[in-house]
């Protein structure tokens, strides 16, 4: 299929605007440099490197939390969904919240107390260290990578879309110019400078979605059921946009996999790494909590935003326009800014789809610096001195793996970034969260909750999590044989889902239980007491 | 049994500075560690186990009930987008129940711990 046809309204108005487009492009990377310089000069040892000194206050890391949380994906994707799907859109933002309570009442407060870097810290607690840590570290990886290069290649295509860039070689030089950028970041700034560059991209984007959604409500006199009308009427689908099933309404398989994908949202997020590590930043557990309390507040106000932004589009742009920028309505969100400002024609308008842009690129940014953070410290922490080096090396020993495997993943991310670029790779993200809810989720509860637990099942879980999620993608449509597969091409799936989820996640409970329950090896309970004392309490937490 | 001599946990070759197994084992078994881990968990886990039926309820009802989910309230606005913002309420509400929660029972229990273990080092 030609992709040029995609980007008549937004690259016809980006080519014109382009050099204000990259003028603030340019201001958020030179600003986010020397704020990155300058925490690397305060990075010495192991501690500022993985959790920033765990000297930010509860609300600077619920900021991060947020920037790290909140990716182009929620951003433009949601609202791009709302904009062509109506409700259906706005159900995808509701499981990414309310998954903020797990993290809130079951994982942040006793990951703080007794881990000291990473997920492997907790799950390795009181198991063998060097199998689970290898297992934990595997998960990790595989979690942040899914994760990094779904962020990756959308990269490429939305920044592309936006500064109206239609060369492959343009593509791939702006996928790598993301890789470039946000391996400074993590190998300079370390924890602290990421954790900068987050909050910055957390204020920004909550700033323009406050922007764009004023000039909206304005439009309407602030009557919401007046959007909502007009939206519907506009969409030409009537009452039905306001109501669920445009979008996961289809049949009974479209039903189930909503349901899939929804358990793996709320379950999910409270395994995602790149989250977890963010939990050592702080000095306390009840700063940990003060920070999910306040990334819960910022996510909430900002998908609520998200409701005018999408209906907003559908009220207020023609539905072809957004269909003929992008397939996906990834740019719903830019165009209706150009809208509100005043139209393509307009400096206003000109200068909001700047503005909008600058702020998605900042959103990519900062997102692909916390997933690589959590792949790197995982890889130095869990499986280089706690696996290969078996604890023996030196904290500068350590810190120095730690920066170089950045450079090696984030390299890995470039290559594999440009050439999934033509592949669509969306699906990854709903399969980043479903490992995380299928493989981590199990054995951080077990773990802190369950005094039989075991060495063992900590195993099954983990990989019986890992290996039933991502083989179940990869004979999903997610893979194969649908139009809008990877590879479109082939077809090898018979598993008709393309959440594994609803069967993945009971796997992963289920093989913990069972790896635990079937093998003879007793767990320690002098180490129990220790996890259950130090989670509660704090007592010993570094 | 057959473990490995594991370095201490979380280690890079320092080891961890504080009591010992036995006082944590008799910690976990003090009546106060008790009305600690009572009082949290009595609170976490019936809330996490409402909310997610709260959420999958909402799910379902999306998925299967659309008729109903389309009931206009007032407005344009109709019975699903009503229990999607109560959804947001919910979850806000939560957080600050338990942020309350926390801070009245738990943190003084658990830092009254903390400090008869860190003293008796």
């Amino acid at each position: 299929m030609s992709r040029t046809h995609h980007l008549t309204t937004l690259a016809s108005g980006a080519s014109e605007h382009r050099p204000l487009i990259i003028t603030l492009f340019g201001l958020f990377v030179v600003a986010t440099l020397i704020i990155t310089v300058w925490a690397g000069r305060q990075t010495k040892d192991a501690a500022d490197f993985y959790a920033g000194g765990r000297q930010f206050t509860g609300f600077q890391n619920g900021l991060a939390i947020s920037g790290d949380y909140m990716s182009a994906a929620s951003f433009l994707g949601i609202a791009g969904a709302i904009a062509l799907f109506g409700y259906d859109g706005f159900l995808y933002s509701i499981g990414f919240l309310v998954a903020w309570l797990v993290a809130l009442l079951l994982v942040a407060e006793p990951l703080r107390n007794s881990g000291r870097y990473t997920m492997g810290d907790v799950l390795a607690y009181r198991m063998r260290q060097r199998p689970v840590r290898t297992a934990a570290g595997t998960s990790t990886i595989v979690v942040s990578i899914f994760y990094l290069l779904a962020q990756m290649a959308g990269a490429g295509v939305l920044v592309s879309l936006l500064l109206g860039i239609t060369s492959d070689g343009g593509k791939v030089a702006v996928v790598a110019l993301v890789g470039v950028l946000m391996i400074v970041y993590v190998t300079i700034g370390g924890m602290k400078g990421t954790t900068w560059v987050q909050m910055i991209k957390a204020v920004l984007l909550i700033a323009g979605a406050l922007l764009i959604t004023f000039l909206v409500l304005v439009k309407f006199d602030f009557n919401v059921s007046d959007l909502l009308g007009k939206a519907a009427e506009n969409s030409g689908q009537g009452a039905k946009f306001l109501e669920p099933g445009l979008k996961y309404g289809k049949d009974s398989t479209s039903k189930l996999d909503f349901l899939s994908l929804g358990l793996a949202l709320v379950l999910g997020t409270a395994g995602l790494p790149h989250i977890l590590i963010r939990f050592y930043t702080v000095p306390t557990a009840k700063a940990a909590r003060k920070s999910v309390n306040w990334a819960i507040g910022i996510i909430g106000a900002f998908y609520l935003m998200t409701i005018a932004l999408g209906f907003g589009a559908a009220a207020l742009l023609e539905r072809a326009d957004i269909l003929a920028s992008n397939k996906a309505g990834n740019t719903a969100a830019p165009l209706l800014a150009q809208a509100v400002g005043g139209g393509a024609d307009s400096t206003g308008g000109a200068v909001l789809l700047a503005v909008i842009s600058a702020v998605a690129f900042a959103t990519i940014l900062a997102v692909v610096a916390g997933l690589t953070l959590a792949s790197s410290s995982s890889f130095a922490h869990d499986l280089y001195v706690n696996v290969i080096r078996k604890g023996k090396a030196t904290e500068q020993e350590e810190v120095r793996a730690a920066r170089w495997s950045t450079v090696v993943i984030g390299a890995v991310a470039i290559g594999l970034g440009a050439l999934a670029r033509d592949l669509n790779v969306a699906g990854l993200v709903a399969l980043a969260f479903a490992v995380a809810a299928s493989a981590n989720l199990p054995t951080i509860l077990y773990s802190l909750f369950w005094k039989r637990f075991n060495t063992q099942g900590a195993l099954w879980s983990i990989y019986g999590g890992l290996i039933s999620a991502v083989g179940l993608v990869l004979f999903s449509p997610v893979v194969s044989g649908k139009p809008t597969s990877m590879f479109k091409d082939a077809d090898f799936f018979w598993f008709p889902l393309e959440n594994p989820g609803i069967i993945s996640i009971p796997l992963g409970f289920l093989l913990g239980w069972l790896g635990t329950v079937l093998t003879k090896e007793k767990a320690d309970p002098q180490k129990f007491a220790e996890l259950e004392v130090r989670s509660l309490t704090g007592t010993g937490a570094h | 049994m057959t473990t490995e001599a594991a370095p201490p946990p979380g280690s890079t070759g320092t080891p961890l500075a504080g009591p010992t197994a036995e006082e944590f084992v008799s910690v976990q078994q003090s009546p106060e560690f008790a009305e600690l881990r009572r009082s949290y968990r009595s609170f976490a886990f019936p809330l996490t186990v409402a909310f997610i039926a709260w959420y999958l309820l909402y799910v379902l009802l999306s998925n299967y009930a659309g008729g109903f989910m389309g009931t206009k309230v007032f407005g344009n606005i109709n019975v699903a987008l009503v229990l999607g913002l109560a959804q947001f309420a919910t979850t806000f509400l939560i957080a600050w129940l338990y942020a309350r929660h926390a801070a009245a029972k738990l943190d003084p229990r658990a830092a009254a711990i903390k400090a008869r273990m860190e003293a008796s080092e």
